[in-house]
């Protein structure tokens, strides 16, 4: 909502600088999201009348001016600019004015000739980003006036962010009824007289939907002349307001709503036919609107229509072909109220938002429909000319204002602070609220408070008190620490802190990065292999179309923006949700996943540069889950090396993945050496095992060395697993401890080293006692084609 | 005697001149060898008389116990002098950088977060967690914005599908926790939401903090009085000044935006209230009884004034020399 502040001030003029009237209201909750200057600081500017032009003896581009400001003698003045002619009034800055940009204008010789002033563009005033000569100014400027003065530049542009809740403050009188609460000024009182009908003529008007549109006001103003030019005050009020000036009778229209916050609307009565009707349209009627814009109808849709079509969305916009022009002589006007709930996500869906639609939605006062009607009528009149017929009005049930019942003890309640029950008076006051007061049947002093009509967000208690609020000043109420009684937190020692993992997973030199939870619908695709991915209906660019079914794609993104800065070493992880589809709504589970790219340490002395591989980044993996223990399952992933993939397992449930990059996406992605990426469940991760103490065992544990040739395809789990499931007497700890191919053994095979910890809880065992454990260790392996190395 | 006397003063200097173990085990045996001086001296022993014999036995082996005490002191010298030299030879460039793995580090708005979520614990407050795709019913309605409400159109949403978005703001998170939780209530609720506006100074997807505390006996002022300490604690600035200004949130009522003083002017840092009747009457919870305050705020912008980011794009980005600055 913007206008001015010099129109504000007509209807109230607190006692308050501009800077203090906008602080005023943004600390009322009517936000001033902009307040600016309509024109920069400069003085002793006045309108002045060029009287004769002379060619500058010395100069060809220059012309000596005589010009009247008014005064009994003309001014001699050196002009530069073309457009310079005998009768123009254009703006003067006389000697010693102040124009932007502190240019001071002193009397000055222009090439041997005095000059006492500068005719002046309005570029020159701050008025305008371009311009192309003097400004010239009307003809009827009256001439040594102030140039300020008489285009009204001393004032400022508000503009307020309303919230949806203070549609009463969406035209000037609700805006001053506003300040006048706030400040305690009198607010201007508006007499607005009845228009008895000199014609007899109206249209019948039906409302089919009397809920949505509860009221409707309509009359007849024939002869009008809609070619006279608006006068300069409103046009610049409107342009002020940020709104153009169309024609006579549509800028009436406009000029009401932004006065009473009541939408209106004008009809060439030449072009209707028949009768207006208000009703919900016929599936696949269509209109053509003021905005060019065809819509295609349905019986959602309310619409104002006359016997032959369609001729407007109800409380939206016109159609075109029934609007006013400069030519139109005869004017149906329309004021009505149309309700919030029937207007709600109406303009949205034709992907409209109007002035009028604005208005509606929020809700318009209905109290003052008629008024309003009666405002623009007496402008119409007195601009155009005409004679009116009488309003008709077709009136439904209108928004009932049900009593609130306020308690003081309440107000203390919610606000922390005490306010008497004169002042809680004095304030609902203030604000117009009528209200009676009552003992209740605690014996607390009451009010009943009557919300007025043009309050649509006043319905309870908690609205009063916030009323309230805002009036004492919510500066005015302290801050205070709240007296509550005193807990500890539960803490689950069983359940891992995020932040605990992500301090894991940053002491292996991994860097946490945030990336859009929304990726390229490509990459899902065929990166993540995700056939289904969860779409957005409206997303914010083509390749952020689809919700992340893995992390994956952001690291790689990631990655590939770090390597293109020339970083030869990056290891990334990020914490976030990933999305799917699910039988009932949408799976989202929240992830920690890595990549690893580049030398396993950081460039250094002493050690000799490898790249990170698989195991590398494994043993990451395992530090996450420590001291759980998880297994790792081959596996293919379409992002992944189908030979260096692993599926990982917690219990028997898959609950995560990693590998090195496919050298297919290594290679597409240009990247020179392979990346190694990890992705596991948050919640798996999370978990945790409170200790529980064991005894420690009095004898010594005893190492037995097994090292086996096996074929290069038996894996080392299917091995562990073997041993382990021989339940092989005293066998504590299983571990391998070395992988030997190349000179020795034989091409196929590798060697395997495991080492044996054997323990008993009594005594340090004997060769002799552990001898059968071994051999059963030894079978087990063998059930994989194992040998024993000798 | 004066033959004693000379053989210590010569074994004494000879011992001392000596450098290497080997040659002092030499020397050694000149005195107290099979042939050595002192033992040839011990052997005529058996010449003198039985009287003169054990004083002369008592005065050469005081020598030998002289000569003994020079050898052992040397060896020991040289020991000493030999793990020096071992020592000098093994020291360090202890200027050398150590090797190993590097360390990584926190995304700043998680740094910030952790902050934010560390205060507020501190005050007893709980994390919650919810959705991101969330139903509209948690979004809007149970939060008491019915569908087509115009403050809908405040939220610039992600659809799903049409009962699904991406949630727009962490309070649907109350609905939740309030549904599953009696009061007495203290959470706070940090993570991503999304809205369909991105340029300089938004993007789609950011990170808010939700904020409850339902009970007995909280007010407006109290809510005051907790975001303003909290703020102070979060930038460690006692004087700094928070400033509440009557707004409209559709779950609260009074409604305020916070706005903090900084650098001269008031910056805008979220949104915050008494929790709406209604929404407490969705989760059955007796407005009359208990009260609440929720307040969210917008954890970019906190990390963006306390870092000194100026630029909201750059958390999105994951430029490694943006990042390695917050480790």
């Amino acid at each position: 909502m913007k206008f001015s502040e010099n129109w504000l001030r007509t209807w109230v003029n607190p006692d308050l600088s501009s800077a203090e009237l906008g602080h005023l209201l943004t600390m009322a909750g009517l936000e001033v999201e902009e307040q600016t200057a309509v024109a920069p600081a400069f003085n002793n500017v006045v309108v002045a009348q060029v009287l004769e032009i002379v060619k500058h003896p010395n100069a060809d581009r220059l012309n000596v001016c005589q010009v009247n400001v008014g005064e009994a003698q003309p001014l001699t003045i050196v002009c530069g600019a073309s457009n310079v002619a005998v009768g123009i009034k254009v703006p003067c800055a006389r000697i010693g004015a102040v124009l932007p940009g502190n240019f001071v204008i002193k009397q000055a010789k222009v090439r041997s000739i005095e000059s006492f002033g500068m005719l002046c563009s309005d570029k020159e005033l701050g008025l305008a980003e371009d311009s192309s000569g003097l400004w010239i100014l009307p003809d009827d400027a009256p001439v040594g006036t102030s140039i300020r003065e008489y285009l009204e530049l001393d004032d400022q542009l508000f503009t307020l962010k309303l919230t949806p809740n203070r549609s009463d403050c969406s035209g000037m009188v609700g805006i001053a009824r506003e300040v006048a609460a706030l400040t305690g000024s009198q607010m201007m009182a508006q007499a607005i007289p009845e228009h008895s009908a000199t014609i007899p003529d109206t249209l019948a008007v039906t409302v089919a939907d009397a809920a949505a549109c509860p009221l409707y006001c309509g009359r007849v103003i024939r002869g009008v002349n809609a070619a006279v030019p608006t006068p300069t005050w409103m046009v610049r009020r409107l342009e002020r307001s940020g709104l153009r000036s169309i024609n006579a009778v549509v800028d009436v229209t406009n000029y009401v709503m932004w006065e009473m916050g009541q939408p209106m609307h004008a009809f060439d009565l030449a072009t209707l036919s028949g009768n207006i009707a208000v009703r919900r349209a016929h599936a696949g009627e269509t209109l053509t609107l003021l905005n060019e814009q065809t819509v295609t109808l349905d019986a959602q849709t309310l619409v104002i229509a006359d016997d032959a079509r369609v001729l407007a969305l109800a409380g939206i916009m016109g159609g075109q072909g029934s609007g006013v022009e400069t030519t139109s002589q005869d004017l149906f006007l329309e004021c009505a109220f149309f309700h919030p709930d029937a207007m709600a996500g109406q303009a949205r869906r034709f992907g409209l938002a109007t002035d009028s639609s604005f208005r509606f939605e929020r809700g318009v006062d209905f109290a003052a429909t008629s008024r309003a009607m009666e405002r623009a009528t007496q402008l119409i009149l007195e601009i155009c000319g005409g004679q009116v017929g009488e309003i008709r009005t077709v009136q439904g049930e209108l928004p009932t204002r049900a009593p609130i019942t306020l308690r003081p003890s309440r107000v203390k309640r919610v606000l922390g602070i005490t306010l008497e029950a004169a002042q809680i008076a004095d304030l609902f006051q203030r604000l117009q609220l009528a209200f009676t007061t009552e003992s209740n049947a605690t014996g607390e002093l009451v009010f009943n408070v009557q919300p007025p009509s043009f309050r649509f967000d006043l319905s309870i208690e908690a609205d009063l008190i916030e009323e309230l609020a805002r009036l004492y000043g919510y500066d005015n109420i302290p801050a205070l620490p709240p007296h509550a009684a005193l807990t500890i937190l539960p803490q689950s020692e069983s359940q891992r802190a995020l932040a605990s993992l992500q301090h894991t997973i940053v002491t292996r030199d991994y860097q946490e990065i945030v990336s859009y939870a929304f990726v390229d619908e490509a990459a899902e695709r065929t990166l993540c292999g995700n056939a289904n991915p969860v779409a957005l209906q409206n997303p914010i660019a083509s390749n952020l179309a689809v919700m992340r079914s893995s992390l994956l794609s952001g690291l790689v993104e990631a990655l590939r923006f770090n390597l293109n800065r020339k970083q030869a070493r990056v290891r990334l992880f990020e914490v976030g949700a990933c999305f799917a589809h699910a039988d009932t709504g949408y799976a989202q589970t929240q992830r920690l996943s890595g990549i690893a790219y580049g030398t396993v340490q950081p460039e250094q002395w002493g050690s000799a540069a490898r790249n990170v591989d698989f195991y590398d980044v494994k043993a990451d993996v395992e530090a996450l889950f420590a001291p759980q223990s998880v297994r790792f399952v081959a596996a293919t992933h379409p992002a992944l090396h189908p030979g260096r993939c692993a599926q990982i397992y917690c219990g028997d449930r898959v609950i995560g993945i990693m590998g090195e990059l496919h050298p297919q996406w290594q290679q597409e992605y240009g990247m020179p050496l392979a990346a190694v990426w990890f992705e596991v469940e948050l919640g798996a991760l999370s978990s945790q095992t409170v200790p529980s103490m064991t005894e420690i065992a009095k004898s010594l544990p005893v190492r037995r060395d097994l090292a086996v040739l096996v074929d290069d395809s038996v894996s080392v789990q299917a091995l562990l697993d073997a041993m382990q499931q021989a339940n092989a007497p005293f066998v504590q700890t299983l571990n391998l401890f070395d992988v030997y191919r190349g000179k020795g053994v034989e091409q196929g095979k590798k060697s395997l080293a495991f080492r044996v910890l054997l323990q008993d809880t009594q005594k340090t065992l004997t060769d002799l006692e552990i001898e059968p454990s071994i051999v059963l260790l030894v079978q087990a392996m063998q059930q994989h084609g194992a040998q024993l190395r000798m | 005697m004066h033959e004693l006397q000379n053989i210590l003063e010569q074994a004494q200097q000879q011992f001392a001149a000596m450098n290497d173990e080997a040659e002092l085990e030499q020397a050694k045996a000149k005195y107290l060898g099979k042939e050595g001086s002192l033992t040839q001296l011990l052997k005529g022993l058996g010449k003198l008389s039985a009287e003169e014999r054990p004083a002369a036995g008592a005065r050469i082996n005081q020598v030998k116990q002289g000569i003994e005490a020079a050898l052992q002191q040397r060896r020991d010298a040289l020991a000493q002098q030999k793990l020096a030299q071992k020592l000098a030879a093994e020291s360090l460039d202890v200027t050398l950088p150590g090797r190993g793995l590097g360390m990584g580090g926190l995304h700043p708005v998680t740094r910030t977060l952790q902050r934010i979520e560390q205060l507020f614990h501190s005050l007893g407050f709980a994390t919650a967690n919810g959705p991101e795709i969330e139903h509209d019913f948690y979004n809007f309605t149970a939060l008491n914005i019915p569908e087509n409400h115009p403050a809908r159109a405040m939220h610039d949403t992600f659809y799903i599908d049409p009962q699904h978005v991406l949630r727009t703001h962490t309070s649907p998170v109350q609905v939740h926790y309030m549904e599953e939780n009696a009061p007495p209530l203290k959470i706070i609720s940090p993570g991503r939401v999304y809205r369909v506006d991105s340029d300089a100074t938004h993007s789609p997807m950011f990170h808010q903090v939700e904020g409850l505390w339902v009970d007995e006996d909280i007010s407006f002022a109290n809510l005051k009085g907790v975001v303003q300490d909290f703020l102070q604690r979060f930038f460690e600035q006692d004087d700094l000044q928070v400033r509440f200004r009557p707004s409209f949130f559709p779950f609260t009522e009074p409604s305020a935006e916070m706005d903090m003083s900084w650098k001269g002017g008031w910056l805008e840092i979220g949104g915050c209230g008494m929790v709406h009747p209604n929404v407490l009457k969705h989760v059955n919870i007796d407005s009359e009884k208990y009260l609440g305050f929720a307040f969210g705020l917008g954890v970019e912008r906190l990390a963006m004034l306390r870092y000194g980011v100026n630029d909201l794009r750059l958390f999105y980005e994951s430029d490694l020399r943006f990042l390695k600055q917050f480790n």
